[in-house]
């Protein structure tokens, strides 16, 4: 496929993505999306967040702007700012914005990465008020009716620094995502990756195995994304052993012992 | 090698060994030692011979010994494993004494089972991390791993020998220990203890035998559920069996059990029930992994674990059945009912249960799911009694709950352990720690509630007033930098420069935005503070008077910070006295405690600043601070502590704290500090205060000098 250049609020999820519900998700969100309330996604990373949002874009035939938060992300990147143009200086709007105008669902995943001023903006856009606040405008941009904002946050850090605050959690539906069920994610890894059931079971029992180990040495163990990762690899031709070194091993943690632990766990299984 | 002109001559190694192992107060005869060293070739005797010196620091007889039997080990093994070797013979004399130490140095051949020629073995020192991680990465309870003196596990701790050298080269040793542990995991996963076999197997006339034979069942049945689970370890484990020629082919009748024991739902009922029929015949030979089994170990440490968790997951129902009937008013009256269904799928292989509460499925907090596991490991299931919650009252709270020996009995006759954390010493002359060679404890500071405080507060207060004006210059600050390529808001003055410019017709600067910029002062200090007896007087008021001039500026600062006593007298009794933790606040309490600062013992430091690291390590902070102040040298009463032993030791403490990012500082009144300090601190990281008088004063300069940015 060629490479296309799209403005943010065109970005419309043209093909179904493959999407396996845990639970009631899908119903909660469309019910929220109906009545115009904002949604938290809660849950550890590479679990089927971004994917979820990616499906639901699809389902209601919105265009989804995803922006990344990080802890330089401030208002203005959001809300947008002033640039100088030719000598003149021209309002261009941030991602937030423009979903705002074009009606769009604007996901800020990782909220909690971002500096604590962009709360500011989205708290009158959580509630009933459905209002952006640009303040170097001067103006209140109302919500387009078809705008909605949801946002992502791993509970799984336990830094104080790295909460989210009362004041904003209890604006939003909050839908908890964990790592599917053992079945589920098997099914999972073997459709995305195209491996067999009897491989995508191992690497689920291998995940499992990085999950015990959390607290002990890891943070976070393996999520359902690097196994996909490690699935593929597997499906090109790569050992299996050394697929769960690069793709899940490698990318959790780069602790010595602990990569030497892991690679026996995964050599006994294969 | 032999006609080596570089090899050390019979009287040249007679002389060393002379001197080293003091023969004129010793006697030892050691010419016909020197003659067999001699004929080594030269990297052998240098490793011998600087083993021999290092052995010796710690004791003569052992050093002796050693050199005996290590002549005839070098023709069997590589040098790391004599080097293993003879560690684990001091390590015992640190632990145990003397004779234990030279039994350890005439039992070469049991410590490394079976040597071939200059094998290559493993130590547990140096994979017991991997395979513990290995370990708990395996479902099922969580398992300890300690070095033993045999393979074997008493159903909580596996453990695995010093040494693992039966396969030639390093990585199959490594394979084989894994093996083993491997395989101790499998009999607790499945079920090798959930019968009671001290009872089943004292039914036939020779126990040892029924054992013997049981073993081989269990082995047979465990390689099966292995294979099934783990067939990657699996494949590794028969090859190494084939490598030691152990795949012999079965009798018939033990290919029948094999059979029979093979299936996924063989527990180990069917190893009793086939052990009567097998116990008449001859048992086929262990195999390399299967280690020993402990029934009596087993048992001890079963029973007492499964009163102790039918009590803590009774509890621990009980909590959790009030949390959640607080949260849903609505919950039916009545007692209320745990209940554990089998979940719809299984996970990782192990069974998983669902706990319900009145019939609704709820997700139970971590540690009542490892105690479910446990349980379940154990019996097989979940017997109902064990899900009735405790009434309140029902158990006193000292049997589930870990009790707390007085950390001061240690001081009025009764010494115990308990309650103490053990550190490492470093031993320079055997260039090696010392294993849990200190006993430390932290302890209070009584607080003094009197005018101390006031009066210094009084008798500094234009020094004071300066420190807050002085620290408040340091704290956080916003700053806006102006004339940037990019930030939020535009920078009007550079603009109208910029188009001014513009209009001219020179070149247009892009530096147009304003930006604000947080500067973070992110820091953690740890002060660590003399209490040794040689400060009496005035230098413990000067320390005193220093420490709340400090708090009094870090409290302008903000830094986080903690301060901690030490003291003690011998390895024994090490003791730290938390006068601050670091996340306390300076309250009325902290100042009588600072105020109630009295000398104590003798200064041994290394366990100090090792503890101290261990604590500073689990604070998150970008610059971190280990500022000692102190009187004078490390010291100890008796053990040896005293002169290079304590500065290396001290010396090696501080590079451990370095290595994990931590910024040693010292300052100090010794005015003979100069000679050992650049040694233990690098050549800038101290300060000596020549007068007492003058440390309030100074120290805080030194901290400000220290942390500005």
């Amino acid at each position: 496929m060629q490479a296309r250049a799209l403005a943010p609020e065109e970005h419309f999820v043209e093909a179904e993505p493959y999407y396996e519900a845990t639970g009631d998700e899908i119903a909660i969100f469309e019910a929220a999306y109906r009545n115009k309330l904002p949604v938290l996604l809660k849950g550890p990373t590479g679990c089927g967040k971004t994917r979820f949002m990616e499906y639901m874009a699809w389902r209601i035939r919105r265009p989804l702007i995803t922006v990344s938060c990080h802890d330089d992300l401030t208002a203005s990147d959001l809300v947008g700012r002033f640039l100088v143009k030719g000598g003149e200086t021209v309002w261009v709007d941030g991602p937030l914005a423009r979903s705002v105008r074009a009606g769009a669902i604007c996901y800020l995943d990782e909220i909690v990465e971002a500096r604590k001023d962009t709360m500011v903006v989205i708290h009158p856009l959580a509630d009933d008020r459905r209002v952006l606040p640009m303040e170097k405008l001067g103006t209140l941009l109302e919500a387009n009716q078809d705008f909605c904002l949801a946002i992502s946050y791993n509970p799984g850090y336990q830094s104080v620094l790295k909460d989210l605050k009362q004041s904003t959690r209890q604006r939003f539906v909050a839908l908890e995502f964990d790592y599917p069920a053992a079945d589920l994610e098997r099914k999972i890894v073997a459709k995305e990756s195209g491996v067999g059931d009897a491989l995508a079971e191992k690497l689920v029992k291998f995940a499992h195995m990085t999950r015990n180990l959390k607290g002990s040495g890891l943070e976070e163990g393996a999520s359902t994304r690097l196994l996909v990762h490690a699935a593929k690899l597997i499906a090109s031709g790569v050992e299996p052993v050394s697929a769960c070194r690069s793709a899940i091993a490698q990318a959790i943690t780069d602790d010595g012992e602990m990569l030497a632990a892991m690679r026996e766990l995964s050599s006994s299984l294969f | 090698m032999a006609d080596n002109g570089f090899q050390l001559s019979a009287e040249h190694i007679e002389q060393a060994l002379e001197q080293w192992l003091e023969v004129e107060f010793t006697f030892l005869h050691v010419a016909e030692l020197a003659a067999s060293i001699a004929v080594l070739p030269r990297p052998d005797q240098d490793f011998l011979l600087g083993w021999v010196q290092r052995i010796a620091t710690t004791n003569i007889q052992i050093a002796n010994q050693f050199a005996h039997h290590a002549i005839t080990g070098l023709a069997q093994l590589d040098h790391h494993v004599i080097g293993a070797w003879a560690l684990h013979a001091m390590d015992t004399y640190d632990r145990a004494g003397l004779r234990p130490a030279i039994k350890a140095i005439k039992d070469l051949d049991n410590f490394v089972q079976l040597a071939h020629e200059r094998v290559a073995g493993v130590l547990f020192e140096e994979v017991g991390g991997i395979l513990l991680t290995f370990i708990c990465g395996l479902s099922g309870r969580r398992l300890k791993l300690k070095e033993g003196e045999t393979v074997h596990t008493d159903s909580e701790t596996l453990f695995l020998p010093a040494v693992v050298a039966r396969m030639q080269r390093a990585d199959d040793n490594f394979a084989l220990a894994k093996a083993m542990a491997a395989f101790l995991w499998a009999q607790t996963r499945f079920g090798t203890f959930r019968a009671d076999l001290p009872a089943a197997l004292a039914a036939y006339p020779e126990p040892e035998r029924a054992l013997r034979h049981f073993h081989a069942l269990e082995t047979l049945r465990l390689d099966a559920c292995i294979g099934r689970e783990l067939p990657g370890l699996f494949r590794e484990m028969t090859r190494l069996r084939a490598e030691l020629g152990e795949i012999q082919s079965l009798p018939k009748a033990w290919q029948r059990y094999s059979q029979e024991l093979a299936v996924a739902d063989a527990t180990v009922f069917d190893s009793l029930r086939l052990l009567e029929d097998a116990y008449r015949g001859e048992a086929p030979s262990p195999v390399c992994y299967q280690g020993e089994l402990r029934p009596d170990a087993v048992a001890l440490v079963m029973s007492a674990r499964k009163e102790r968790e039918k009590i803590l997951l009774r509890v621990k129902l009980a909590q959790l059945a009030q949390e959640l009937r607080k949260q849903k008013p609505e919950s039916p009256a009545g007692p209320p009912r745990f209940e554990t269904r089998r979940a719809p799928e299984d996970q990782a292989g192990l069974e998983r249960l669902e706990l319900t509460l009145d019939d609704m499925p709820i997700a139970p907090p971590e540690e009542v799911r490892q105690l479910l596991t446990s349980i379940q490991l154990d019996l097989g299931e979940i017997p109902p009694e064990y899900l009735t919650p405790a009434d309140p009252g029902e158990y006193d709270p000292g049997l589930y709950e870990a009790k707390h020996a007085d950390p001061d009995d240690v001081w009025q006759g009764t010494y115990h352990e308990e309650g103490a954390t053990f550190y490492p010493e470093w031993d320079f002359g055997r260039q090696h720690y010392r294993k849990n060679w200190c006993v430390m404890r932290e302890k209070d500071v009584p607080p003094v509630y009197d005018e101390f405080v006031s009066d210094t507060l009084r008798k500094h207060s234009g020094l004071v007033k300066h420190l807050r004006r002085t620290f408040e210059a340091l704290r956080d600050e916003n700053r806006l930098l102006k004339r940037e390529p990019s930030g939020d808001e535009v920078d009007i003055d550079a603009l109208v420069e910029a188009l001014a410019d513009a209009r001219d017709g020179s070149e247009m600067s892009d530096r147009l935005f304003m930006r604000t910029q947080r500067s973070e002062r992110n820091i953690a200090v740890m002060f660590m503070v003399d209490m040794s007896g040689s400060t009496k007087g005035w230098i413990n008021d000067a320390e005193r008077e220093s420490l709340i001039l400090l708090c009094e500026a870090l409290e302008t600062l903000g830094d986080r910070y903690a301060i901690y006593g030490f003291s003690g007298i011998t390895r024994k009794r090490c003791e730290l006295y938390r006068i601050k933790r670091i996340d306390e606040a300076y309250d009325d309490e902290v100042k009588a405690r600072i105020s109630g600062i009295r000398p104590q013992e003798y200064t041994r430091m290394g366990f100090a600043v090792r503890h101290l690291t261990h604590l500073l390590n689990e604070v998150e902070a970008r610059t971190k601070l280990l500022i000692t102040l102190s009187d004078g040298k490390p010291d100890d009463y008796h053990d040896g502590y005293r002169g290079k032993y304590g500065i290396e030791d001290t010396r090696k403490a501080l590079q451990e704290a370095q290595r994990g990012g931590i910024h040693p500082f010292c300052v100090t009144i010794d005015q003979e500090a100069r000679d050992y300090l650049p040694h233990l601190y690098g050549a800038v990281n101290y300060t000596v205060v020549d007068e007492v008088r003058k440390l309030p004063l100074k120290i805080t300069e030194i901290y400000r000098r220290l942390t500005l940015n």
